[in-house]
């Protein structure tokens, strides 16, 4: 069976689920748009709406990415799994069909944000723009798989609070939102050991309109191996019997 | 169609659930495969179906090495797992589909044996509900439709009345054997009625403690001893009744006789809440005892 048809068959299935289920689309908005509504405001007083969309950008990526494992319990537990494992389907197409279509739902809130943003005084160039959201796809993609591995090799019960809680240190120390060049110097340096302040970084260049800096080299370095490792690893899980 | 030789399941933690399991099943055969629960049923079951691997023994189905060429097998074998595979929120229709073309179908060909196997088993009207929408008799149909959409030689039934009204449970046991007269499709259904096993089946394998432990038509089974019921605690030493009262909420997954199934928490053959079930069963075959005395 060609993996790259299986995997394009899948992700079409779950675009359908999910294009169904307009409650979590529109809830899935409407968290990000309280926080331009509510926090931006505030923000826009001592920075700019190019650093704040970015990391609004980047905290609704990476809980989306993180929880969405949460779903393929269901499809665990509802037995469509293990009917679709005795198909000759490749197991990383299951796992990644399902990846690709839950990850629309994150790119078509990221769209509906940013173009909010655009109504309250956000004025980013749209190749930086397209830019930083590939990347925000590409690591979403890879986090989610890995999500997607570990929720069923986990308590499900325990899986999203501790899923969710994990995520928080990571989101506030890649400065999502205040940038870390705000931080104390301790707080600066561990969070430069996190894998998302780079990534974070990089898309704020991008909105900026700054192309080719260190910056962005390191955010798309960070983003590719972190994807590329997440979905090796996420694959290795998922194939496991018993998984 | 299955020919297997010592086949063995060790789980992590040395978890004996198939000690050895020795099997020829023949081309155009019902089998119905019985056994206490924890026996090793649904562990033989997921071996064979490619779901788990072996740690010991071979076996080939339908032509093609287990361990060694699983993707052959997967073409040509149809598996309805005991709890089924019918996602809740997505029309059914859309997911026979979606399954069908996993076989590697083309989107008309796939849409055309969807429509003729949903015909079929009657289920045509239903294909546009979500899963969540119908009845279990319904589910359980759909769950063999996806299991013969893509023409198998070989299918795969666990427990497949399992919690179906009688009426149901009649209608599903109708369809299974046309597709054996009509199709000559091989069935391999595990179970823990004794009238489905009396009823349906060409020949019955037992286990008990993870290996055969006797196998032949239903008459021969029963031999002297009447009905199959009786048979059965001759062989196992005990009667599927008292195994149905022994799950009851509350017991350990595997039953009470030593094997508490899989590490990995799932109950071997049965889930906690289908104890009433087996009992209901186990009544009924009691019941049926009764009247025959």
């Amino acid at each position: 069976m060609n993996a790259v048809r299986d995997t394009w068959l899948v992700t079409r299935h779950n675009v359908r689920i999910v294009l169904r289920q307009k409650a979590g689309i529109v809830f899935g908005v409407l968290q990000p748009m309280l926080y331009l509504a509510l926090f931006g405001p505030l923000f826009a007083t001592i920075g700019t709406w190019e650093t704040l969309v970015p990391g609004l950008l980047a905290q609704v990526g990476l809980f989306s990415a993180g929880l969405s494992g949460v779903g393929i319990v269901f499809d665990a537990r509802s037995g469509v799994l293990e009917r679709l494992r005795v198909t000759p389907a490749r197991r990383t197409a299951l796992l990644l069909g399902r990846v690709l279509g839950s990850s629309l739902t994150v790119l078509i809130q990221s769209v509906i944000l940013i173009a909010a943003g655009y109504a309250f005084g956000l004025r980013a160039p749209l190749p930086g723009v397209l830019a930083g959201l590939a990347l925000m796809t590409l690591l979403g993609v890879g986090l989610a798989a890995l999500s997607n591995a570990i929720a069923l090799v986990m308590d499900p019960d325990a899986f999203a609070p501790i899923v969710s809680t994990a995520v928080i240190p990571l989101v506030l120390l890649s400065g999502a939102f205040l940038p870390m060049s705000m931080a104390p110097a301790w707080l600066d340096a561990i969070s430069r050991l996190t894998p998302f302040r780079h990534v974070v970084e990089a898309i704020r260049d991008l909105f900026a309109g700054h192309y080719a800096t260190w910056t962005v080299a390191t955010g798309v370095a960070v983003t590719a191996v972190l994807a590329v490792a997440c979905v090796a690893v996420g694959t290795r899980i998922f194939s496991r019997e018993n998984a | 169609m299955i020919k297997t030789s010592g086949l063995a399941k060790t789980f992590k933690g040395g978890v004996e659930a198939v000690r050895s399991i020795d099997l020829t099943v023949r081309a155009g055969e019902i089998v119905g495969f019985l056994g206490p629960n924890g026996a090793g049923k649904t562990t033989t079951m997921r071996m064979l179906t490619t779901l788990l691997r072996p740690t010991a023994g071979t076996a080939v189905i339908a032509g093609h090495d287990l361990v060694t060429d699983p993707q052959g097998v997967r073409r040509r074998i149809g598996y309805v797992s005991q709890g089924g595979g019918v996602g809740p929120s997505a029309p059914v229709g859309e997911e026979i589909e979606l399954h069908a073309r996993l076989y590697g179908m083309g989107a008309a060909e796939a849409r055309e044996r969807v429509a003729g196997t949903l015909e079929r088993l009657g289920l045509t009207a239903l294909a546009a509900r979500p899963g969540g929408a119908l009845s279990g008799g319904q589910r359980r149909r759909f769950d063999l439709a996806f299991g013969l959409v893509h023409r198998p030689s070989l299918l795969f039934l666990d427990e497949p009345t399992t919690g179906l009204d009688p009426q149901s449970r009649a209608n599903l046991w109708g369809h299974i054997r046309r597709l054996r007269d009509e199709d000559g499709l091989t069935v391999f259904l595990s179970t823990h009625y004794l009238d489905e096993a009396d009823t349906l089946a060409d020949r019955l394998v037992v286990i008990d403690h993870g290996t055969v432990v006797a196998e032949g038509t239903p008459a021969e089974l029963k031999g002297g001893a009447g009905t199959l019921d009786d048979a059965f605690l001759a062989i196992t030493g005990r009667s599927l009744r008292e195994d149905g009262e022994a799950a009851e909420p509350g017991a350990p997954p595997g039953g009470p006789h030593g094997d508490p199934g899989p590490p990995d928490g799932q109950a071997d053959d049965v889930p906690a809440a289908g104890g009433a079930l087996a009992r209901s069963a186990g009544q009924a075959a009691a019941a049926g005892k009764r009247g025959a005395r």
